[in-house]
């Protein structure tokens, strides 16, 4: 613990206040009768109720397509991130500068520059691969997710004393998917819970590319409900938001549980 | 060295990269090929001639309009995001690592930062709009007006981008402000220095670069924001993102494919120049975090 002036906690709170005021008016914005201020939960009944299905049913559908987005999304990045970047460690150190190049780049491609780029290629994949399900938007998100879970991954194999676990388990006689699968895999399950928890907040967030795709997510899905119900749709906002704060407070409890200076 | 074992250790290299080709495979499709597009289709006509004319209507002054306009939102959201979040990352490096306060902190920062461009957008309906909290707040008891387009101008933009804006700024900040150790300011107090000279000659210099950096991030970061403003504002292009959807919504002029990927370059143009001086700095800034 360091020096802790009270400056720095007032900062700190005006901050917090800052960033919560607008959390506080949503939800009044949820239960507040816009004319006369009476106050009632009725965007949050129908919201659970399912009394006004035909106007909410784009939410519904929104919700259900960004969480198969979302285990998708998940599934590719950690199949394709997971064994390159222990096999860059392990075999070809050489190439790790530009694997952690190439995985940082989208960070730099802003999301309506790639996805002016993607809407061909998704035109062919429509048409000629696959089909439009929204679920197909995994293929672009496994992009944007990954710079957030690389960090997430390599921070946790830097904690591990890779060539050492490799040798050990090689000269039993274990095979590379083996040293992979039943050795590294196991010790690297935080990075990993990690790296997908970041991977669904991101998902769960992704506007852009769903819109100009025309597909329909958890966020279309909010814009639309907005012009019919603005309540719910505030109402939806705030669950989500907190929902995400949730997530990221469970990550930091996986990686912070001992300083790492 | 024998002449079979260079053919034999090439051949391991090429076993050994192969096993790289599903990632770089699947950039190469979602990543490079889209960017390919965008760029090259800047400067093709619709039969593949090489032209210059989508980048010259970059030069019109109603499109330079939108770029200006964009680039002071992204200053001006950048500076107070870097100021205040700044302010705000080095008070909460104070705090101690595990404790409660800057877990919760650090979450919420990256949730508002990168998770929701449209629910921020409704959160400030409900601060600034025409029924919002403040906007009643402010009329009852001050007799201040907010108009009712307030959100939809640039300042609104501007407040509402701050709302992304400092967070992001307290998460890509901190790592900078944790680097500041004790010693240096028990260093400085036992050669005589007063607090503000710990500032001015100490840490100010040290955090500069990193600071300066974290400024051209923000700035790349607002310059990038489409879904805030997408849900705050119909029918006008004031931004580039949102000029880029108006080009590729409009069906009925065949040459609007063109002048989206002639945009989409431009974006292209200026966050690569930025970034690029991000890194830069960083790279300099990294000798203090040793």
């Amino acid at each position: 613990m360091r020096r802790r002036a009270w400056p720095s906690v007032v900062l700190l709170a005006l901050v917090a206040i800052f960033l919560a005021y607008p959390l506080y008016a949503l939800f009044e914005f949820s239960v507040r009768f816009p004319l006369t201020g009476n106050v009632s939960f009725d965007a949050w009944t129908k919201l659970f109720g399912g009394t006004d299905q035909s106007r909410l049913a784009p939410l519904y559908q929104g919700v259900v397509n960004s969480l198969l987005i979302a285990a998708l999304t998940v599934t590719i990045m950690l199949a394709l991130l997971v064994p390159t970047m222990i096999w860059v460690r392990l075999r070809l150190p050489r190439l790790s500068r530009i694997v952690e190049f190439c995985a940082l780049l989208p960070l730099t491609l802003p999301a309506i520059v790639l996805v002016v780029g993607l809407v061909p290629i998704y035109r062919f994949i429509s048409t000629s691969l696959l089909n439009t399900d929204a679920i197909w938007l995994c293929f672009a998100y496994v992009i944007l997710v990954l710079p957030f879970a690389y960090r997430a991954l390599d921070s946790g194999l830097s904690a591990l004393d890779l060539e050492t676990l490799a040798t050990a388990a090689r000269s039993m006689g274990a095979s590379w998917p083996t040293v992979i699968l039943r050795v590294v895999l196991p010790n690297l399950r935080t990075a990993i819970a990690s790296a997908a928890f970041i991977s669904i907040a991101v998902v769960l967030g992704e506007f852009t590319i769903a819109r100009m795709l025309a597909r329909e997510t958890l966020q279309t899905g909010v814009m639309l409900v907005n012009q019919a119900a603005p309540q719910v749709a505030a109402a939806v906002s705030l669950l989500s938001l907190l929902f995400g704060i949730a997530l990221l407070v469970g990550i930091s409890f996986f990686t912070n549980r001992r300083p790492t200076r | 060295m024998s002449n079979p074992s260079t053919v034999a250790r090439a051949v391991r290299n090429l076993r050994d990269g192969a096993a790289t080709l599903p990632f770089f495979g699947y950039l190469a499709v979602f990543l490079f090929l889209p960017t390919v597009i965008v760029i090259l289709g800047a400067f093709r006509t619709r039969d593949g001639v090489f032209t210059l004319e989508p980048m010259s209507r970059l030069l019109q002054p109603a499109t330079l309009q939108i770029f200006l306009t964009t680039s002071w939102l992204s200053l001006a959201s950048a500076l107070i995001g870097a100021v205040v979040g700044g302010a705000a990352a080095y008070a909460l490096s104070l705090t101690s690592i595990t404790s409660t306060t800057r877990r919760v902190f650090t979450a919420v920062c990256s949730v508002l930062a990168q998770f929701g461009g449209v629910m921020l957008a409704f959160s400030f309906i409900a601060v600034l709009g025409k029924n919002g909290n403040l906007t009643r707040l402010l009329a009852d008891a001050f007799h201040v007006v907010i108009p009712g387009d307030f959100l939809a101008s640039v300042p609104g933009l501007i407040v509402v981008y701050s709302y992304f804006q400092i967070p992001l700024m307290v998460i890509v900040f901190l790592p900078a402000v944790d680097g500041l150790r004790v010693e240096w300011r028990d260093a400085t107090a036992n050669l005589g220095g007063s607090s503000l000279t710990y500032w001015a000659r100490v840490a100010a210099p040290i955090l500069a670069p990193s600071f300066l950096g974290c400024l051209l991030l923000l700035f790349a970061n607002a310059f990038s924001a489409y879904a805030t403003a997408a849900a705050l504002i119909s029918q006008r292009n004031i931004i580039v993102p949102m000029a880029i959807e108006g080009a590729i919504r409009n069906e009925n002029n065949a040459g609007m494919d063109a002048y989206a990927q002639a945009l989409a370059t431009g974006m292209i143009l200026v966050v690569a120049l930025v970034m690029g001086g991000y890194t830069l700095i960083q790279r300099r800034a990294s000798r203090w975090h040793r």
